[in-house]
């Protein structure tokens, strides 16, 4: 195992052991990352190796059998999902999770927290990031592109003051193209929030990464600072297949 | 206009009954069969997002129906006997009277649908098999506890004489207590699609109708929207009651059982979820029965199974059915 990263920062979030089970299904048979504060963090690893139910897990829609998540130092498992995204944690699922039937503007509205005011001030921020999501801010959702689509997640996640995001697959379905602005957009972003992002894009993921966590098979196999690991090639081929 | 399609041929089938009638039949039977539709809409609009939101299956409305029906035939006779107010030529008293009774069984209704929701309901979702039994068995236990406090038989409902006979217009005979029922139908309506649009509780609603998972982890508490929207329908199910007892000027202990396969009817036309859909569904259940009803009164029943066979061969999300 490479070395821990050096705690430069103190971790905002820490999963330890992780255990959580799907019906009878095992699925998380150990799962432990920390997420640096200001940093962003990238899980990696092949399809079904446990990625999306780690996420799932920490934002709370998923109860894990054993093990701790802490967030700013406070065990957050067990909570019910809507008390956990109040404690600062915004949450881009995979498949983007945007309502169809609403509006852009409703969309924007419905994620927005009543102890957070300055949630309407942050949507300047937002417009100026995502342009497209101004100019369409009355069209239904449904009707957005793919990419617009991930983009409005993504600004629902930011639309209040979080301290952490979780993005899952952004980039999935989306053409090269799009990809490349949504990594635009991310960059200008991590200098605002700390991110703990799944991607199996590894242009993407190396791009934006600055540590990484190798998951297989439910457990963490691997973890590093992302540099190392982009002139990894052994370990890339033999848990990415790239 | 895609979403005006629909209401549009609708529209225009509704006229084919013309062909065989003549036009002042056809206007008391639309009367009557818009009414019906606005009672039924009243019982469908709670269950369509009950279950939307929740994915909850509650045969138990019928019984909220039973109950209402029930609470506000009580306060009507109360107050007719004690000061004779449906039989008082007086429209204010007369009004009052349905107000009363309206109010008594929506109070009792908000509250019985509470417990429900929170004894019965609760620790069953997601499972829909146990949600259909233990809410038919909840079904069974409150229209028992409606024998033993009413009685078995069927009783007289007392109907405000101001909304009873009927009007006469342009030499065609219009009903009044169906007019009241629909004018009420359109303000329920109304009133339903104003919070769901324009509140913020509505925004949450509708988005948890779509998404309810995604609604929890934007940090609300799915769970007490759920419970305001079932003490909503169980409210809207008493009105129902309370209308549908006027109407049929009688109250039966299982009359909420048989408003409840209309509704089902009705929602699953209207799309799960949908109030407008609702609407349109309960609309089309409510006129086409009459129809039927006048010109081949063996198919009355059947002629709704058979909308609701091909309305979901067409659309099998229903009329405005989000795909969920």
């Amino acid at each position: 195992m490479p070395p821990e990263p050096p705690p430069a920062a103190p971790a905002l979030l820490e999963v330890e052991d992780l255990h959580t089970y799907i019906g009878q299904h095992h699925i998380l048979q150990g799962v432990s990352l920390r997420a640096r504060r200001d940093a962003v963090t990238v899980i990696l690893g092949r399809n079904g190796a446990g990625k999306t139910t780690t996420m799932r897990t920490i934002v709370g829609l998923l109860r894990p059998r054993a093990g701790a998540i802490r967030f700013e130092g406070r065990p957050i498992h067990g909570l019910p999902p809507y008390e956990i995204v109040r404690l600062g944690i915004g949450f881009v699922p995979e498949g983007q999770g945007i309502f169809a039937t609403l509006t852009v503007d409703e969309n924007l509205r419905v994620a927005m927290l009543d102890e957070n005011p300055e949630s309407r001030d942050r949507l300047p921020r937002i417009f100026a990031l995502f342009p497209a999501l101004e100019r369409f801010r009355q069209a239904r959702a449904g009707t957005l592109s793919g990419g617009q689509k991930q983009m409005l997640s993504i600004a629902r996640a930011f639309v209040n003051p979080n301290r952490l995001l979780l993005i899952d697959e952004p980039s999935k379905g989306l053409a090269p193209i799009i990809v490349e602005h949504l990594v635009a957009a991310l960059q200008e972003m991590k200098s605002q929030v700390t991110v703990l992002l799944v991607e199996q894009n590894f242009a993407m993921a190396s791009a934006l990464g600055d540590d990484f966590y190798l998951l297989d098979d439910g457990r963490t196999v691997h973890h590093g600072r992302m540099v190392d690991l982009v002139h990894d090639h052994a370990l890339k081929k033999r848990y990415l297949g790239v | 206009m895609r979403r005006a399609a629909p209401i549009l041929a609708t529209a225009a089938l509704f006229l084919l009954p013309l062909a065989f009638m003549d036009a002042r039949t056809y206007v008391t039977l639309t009367v009557a069969g818009l009414a019906m539709g606005m009672l039924i809409f009243l019982v469908a609009a709670g269950l369509t997002l009950i279950f939307g939101l929740m994915d909850v299956l509650n045969f138990a409305h019928g019984a909220l129906f039973s109950w209402g029906a029930y609470v506000g035939f009580s306060v009507a006779l109360l107050l007719n006997q004690r000061w004779g107010w449906a039989a008082a030529p007086s429209v204010p008293l007369n009004v009052l009277l349905l107000a009363a009774s309206i109010l008594a069984a929506m109070v009792v209704a908000v509250g019985l649908g509470i417990l429900l929701e929170r004894v019965i309901v609760r620790p069953v979702y997601g499972r829909h098999m146990f949600q259909i039994l233990i809410t038919l068995g909840a079904t069974i236990v409150i229209e028992e506890l409606i024998r033993m406090i009413w009685g078995p038989n069927d009783q007289v409902m007392p109907v405000p004489l101001t909304f009873q006979g009927s009007w006469d217009v342009a030499d065609v005979i219009v009903l009044r207590f169906p007019v009241v029922a629909i004018v009420l139908g359109v303000l329920v309506y109304l009133g339903i699609t104003l919070l769901l649009t324009r509140t913020r509780v509505g925004l949450i609603v509708r988005a948890g109708v779509e998404n309810g998972e995604m609604i929890q982890v934007l940090g609300h508490n799915i769970y007490r929207y759920f419970t305001r929207v079932f003490a909503a329908g169980s409210a809207l199910a008493a009105l129902g009651g309370v209308m549908w007892a006027m109407f049929s000027q009688s109250v039966r202990p299982a009359m909420g059982g048989e408003q409840l396969i209309f509704a089902f009817i009705v929602v699953i036309i209207g799309g799960l979820g949908s109030v407008t859909g609702s609407l349109l569904g309960a609309l089309i259940v409510g006129l086409s029965y009459n129809y039927v009803a006048f010109l081949v009164p063996k198919a009355a029943i059947g002629i709704n199974m058979a909308i609701m066979v091909l309305i979901l061969l067409l659309r099998p999300t229903g009329l405005f059915g989000a795909g969920k």
